[in-house]
């Protein structure tokens, strides 16, 4: 299972990147929220995956998963959402005043 | 262009409501299974978002008069103020606490958390934010 | 008692909230926010006061004892940081009262202020590596929204560059605590140092640990500094001083803490690398402040030269030398500050940053003028003022590292002293020296706004003049980071 996870961590990853270079706005996005989610499915992965029950105290039930990454992966999921989101009203913004999402024209060194 | 949408307006009116009391339910259920403040905030959301879907703008806003800039800022001052309140009990910051009352129809043991309340913060946050992020590209007219 | 560790981040984020709810009162909006700053000052200096009687404090969120809780560790180099971001943070403010405007001051620009002095607070106290990454993301999200407020085109176009390279790098450091914690199994920095020691620094953990160097550097503009140049020219003067005081320290903290308290076994490797960068961080940074003739630019390059400087010094890795780099991490949060304001106060006048179009401006502008020269002083380190203190501990550590290395790079941080102070002489010689340009009218004014300058000038002369006072402060402050053991001792008391 863990080397399944890798291999679909290291796709997430590459497309990732591959969206990064392109250059249209739009992509970029797309390309930063796969980034993230590699990086979460990486953290979950990292800490062992299926070792236990949930990590909810229950009767009769000795081995626990680590619940750790549970709530980290959480709490990166949160920022990872708030941070896509404004970045998406960033750009349609940067769209609307610029007239344009293509990276190339958005390159200035004229320092108005 | 004018859409004829009197199915989805139809079916809003009726599912809405039945999304909302999910939502409440999964909100309170997250103290010991999946749920919490998080999930039924955003449960919530997507009741609001079908509403302004199926119906005019306008009209939504004068149904639920909220300031969602407002209500996320509402939610982050409970959340922050439940951990304030183990200051004046000693304890670290954001300690919390758990017991079993005997509440009229509720019956009797019920457990209340003082989680709760700080996961009530972050329900009216989640919720405040995500209309806030909808509304503030959808609001563009042109 | 333990409970005041949290008030430096606490304070800032239930103002900020409660600023949220005062959307149209601005008057309210800035007295709020002032009073909870001076308060916060004042909360920080307490702290300075309780860690010199008793040593390192903490505080175990929620109960959790460490390693399996969040902790915030209170210890003297943390607070000094804090102390020195939230009094430059008060003199900001000041001048963003003068200068912001009502649009900006409508659209939250206090609130997101308080937020991001929460971040850099969290980030300086937290003894949790993940909880480092979350306190960065309050501060990186504050300073998106700070950046593009107002919206103008300039705006806009850089933050999208800012946003995105930050965003990289979020998920690069997130990619490396799932390394870390995957290796170690542990996320406390305490607990931390003590694996990493037990598991000895090669292998995978070598590769986490450049990770880490990798992330840190994009934040501080370490070698990796492309992005800064321009998202620091596009927001106003006020927000731009305050991301050039704080941000990039946040960076250059994050890479003293971890390289000193958690991959400080493998000093030949890690350090010596570092050392590099931070060598060709200083020469590309300088060429940059020579090279170019925008105000804006040759501000923005020169906070890539001092954080050069300031890491070139970190690795050194002495006594002497991190004295030296906590002094100078003080004196250039204010400094990087004070240039800034003044920086904005001039193009203000001149209504351009070209330096063409600027000139003669001694006549009317003396005070200005003198202040700018003074800070360009300063900033090269002369004497009475503060940056002699830390430079000269830098380099006498650095020259009693006996080898061939570290002579070339004082060498080099030498020059680039040197042409720091030309560079910033360069815009007080054109903007107050030259000729009058008759082409420009200098109207923009600048009356009220000066004062700020002129007490984080006073303080820059305190700070040099009464460094003998604050050495024991630095000294405290610097052992930890030496000795790890006494950190860890402190956290996990055993």
């Amino acid at each position: 299972m863990e080397v399944l996870m890798s291999v679909v961590i290291g796709l997430l990853f590459t497309i990732g990147t591959y969206l990064l270079l392109t250059r249209t706005l739009l992509r970029i996005i797309l390309g930063t929220s796969l980034l993230s989610h590699g990086a979460h499915l990486l953290l979950i992965t990292m800490a062992g995956l299926k070792t236990g029950a949930p990590p909810i105290l229950n009767e009769g039930v000795t081995e626990y998963v680590d619940p750790l990454p549970q709530a980290l992966i959480l709490t990166s999921i949160v920022i990872s959402f708030g941070v896509t989101s404004f970045f998406l009203v960033l750009a349609y913004r940067a769209y609307k005043e610029l007239g344009t999402d293509d990276m190339d024209r958005l390159r200035g060194n004229d320092h108005e | 262009m004018k859409i004829n949408d009197v199915i989805l307006q139809t079916i809003t009116k009726a599912v809405s409501f039945i999304i909302l009391a999910f939502s409440i339910f999964i909100f309170l259920a997250g103290h010991n299974n999946p749920g919490g403040g998080f999930i039924g905030g955003l449960i919530t959301a997507s009741a609001f978002v079908l509403l302004y879907l199926a119906f005019d703008m306008e009209f939504i806003k004068s149904v639920i008069p909220i300031d969602y800039i407002k209500l996320t800022a509402l939610g982050l001052l409970i959340a922050v103020l439940t951990g304030v309140g183990s200051f004046i009990f000693g304890q670290p910051f954001l300690s919390h606490t758990f017991g079993y009352f005997d509440l009229p129809l509720l019956g009797e043991k019920t457990e209340l958390a003082t989680a709760v309340i700080f996961d009530l913060g972050v329900y009216f946050t989640v919720v405040g934010i995500t209309m806030t992020i909808i509304l503030t590209i959808g609001e563009d007219q042109s | 008692m333990s409970n005041f560790i949290i008030l430096p981040i606490l304070i800032p984020i239930l103002t900020g909230i409660l600023l949220v709810f005062f959307r149209t009162k601005i008057t309210l909006q800035k007295w709020l926010s002032v009073i909870a700053l001076i308060l916060n000052t004042l909360n920080a200096g307490y702290l300075i006061y309780i860690v010199n009687q008793k040593g390192i404090q903490t505080l175990e969120i929620g109960g959790w004892k460490p390693p399996f809780g969040i902790v915030f560790v209170a210890d003297m180099f943390a607070l000094l940081l804090v102390f020195t971001t939230n009094i430059i943070a008060i003199f900001c403010l000041w001048y963003a009262f003068k200068t912001i405007g009502k649009g900006r001051e409508s659209y939250f620009f206090y609130p997101f202020f308080q937020f991001l002095i929460a971040g850099v607070s969290g980030s300086f106290l937290t003894g949790d590596i993940f909880n480092l990454f979350v306190f960065f993301e309050v501060m990186l999200i504050s300073s998106y929204v700070l950046i593009v407020l107002g919206g103008r085109k300039i705006q806009l176009r850089e933050s999208i560059k800012y946003v995105l390279v930050n965003i990289v790098s979020s998920i690069l450091f997130v990619s490396s605590v799932a390394f870390l914690y995957g290796i170690t199994g542990t996320l406390n920095i305490a607990d931390l140092s003590v694996k990493v020691t037990q598991l000895g620094l090669n292998g995978p953990l070598l590769v986490v640990a450049f990770l880490f160097l990798i992330v840190f550097s994009l934040k501080a503009a370490l070698f990796v500094y492309f992005w800064l140049p321009g998202s620091y020219s596009a927001p106003p003067a006020a927000i731009a001083a305050i991301f050039s005081a704080l941000l990039t320290k946040v960076g250059i903290y994050a890479i003293i803490r971890t390289f000193s308290i958690i991959f400080y076994q493998e000093p030949q490797i890690t350090h010596q690398f570092i050392a590099w960068i931070a060598a060709l961080t200083m020469i590309l940074g300088v060429i940059g402040a020579v090279a170019y003739n925008n105000v804006k630019q040759i501000l923005a390059y020169n906070v890539i030269t001092s954080v050069g400087f300031i890491v070139f010094g970190f690795a050194v890795f002495s006594k002497d030398a991190l004295e030296g780099v906590i002094f100078y991490l003080i004196h250039d949060m204010n400094i990087k500050a004070l240039l800034f304001l003044a920086g904005g106060a001039l193009i203000t006048i001149a209504g351009s940053s070209q330096l063409k179009d600027m000139g003669g401006f001694i006549k009317k502008h003396a005070l200005l003028g003198w202040i700018l020269f003074i800070t360009a002083l300063a900033l090269a380190g002369i004497p009475p003022l503060s940056g002699f203190i830390g430079k000269l501990l830098i380099l006498k550590g650095a020259l009693a590292a006996n080898s061939i290395t570290f002579y070339w790079f004082t060498g080099i941080a030498l020059l680039s002293s040197l042409l720091v102070l030309y560079s910033v002489t360069k815009i007080f010689m054109n903007a107050f020296w030259k000729e009058p340009n008759t082409n420009v009218e200098s109207n923009g004014n600048i009356k009220g706004i000066l004062a700020p300058c002129i007490v984080l000038l006073l303080f820059s002369v305190i700070l040099g003049v009464g460094a003998e006072w604050l050495y024991p402060f630095v000294e405290k402050a610097a052992a930890p980071l030496m000795d790890p053991s006494i950190y860890i001792d402190a956290v996990l008391k055993e």
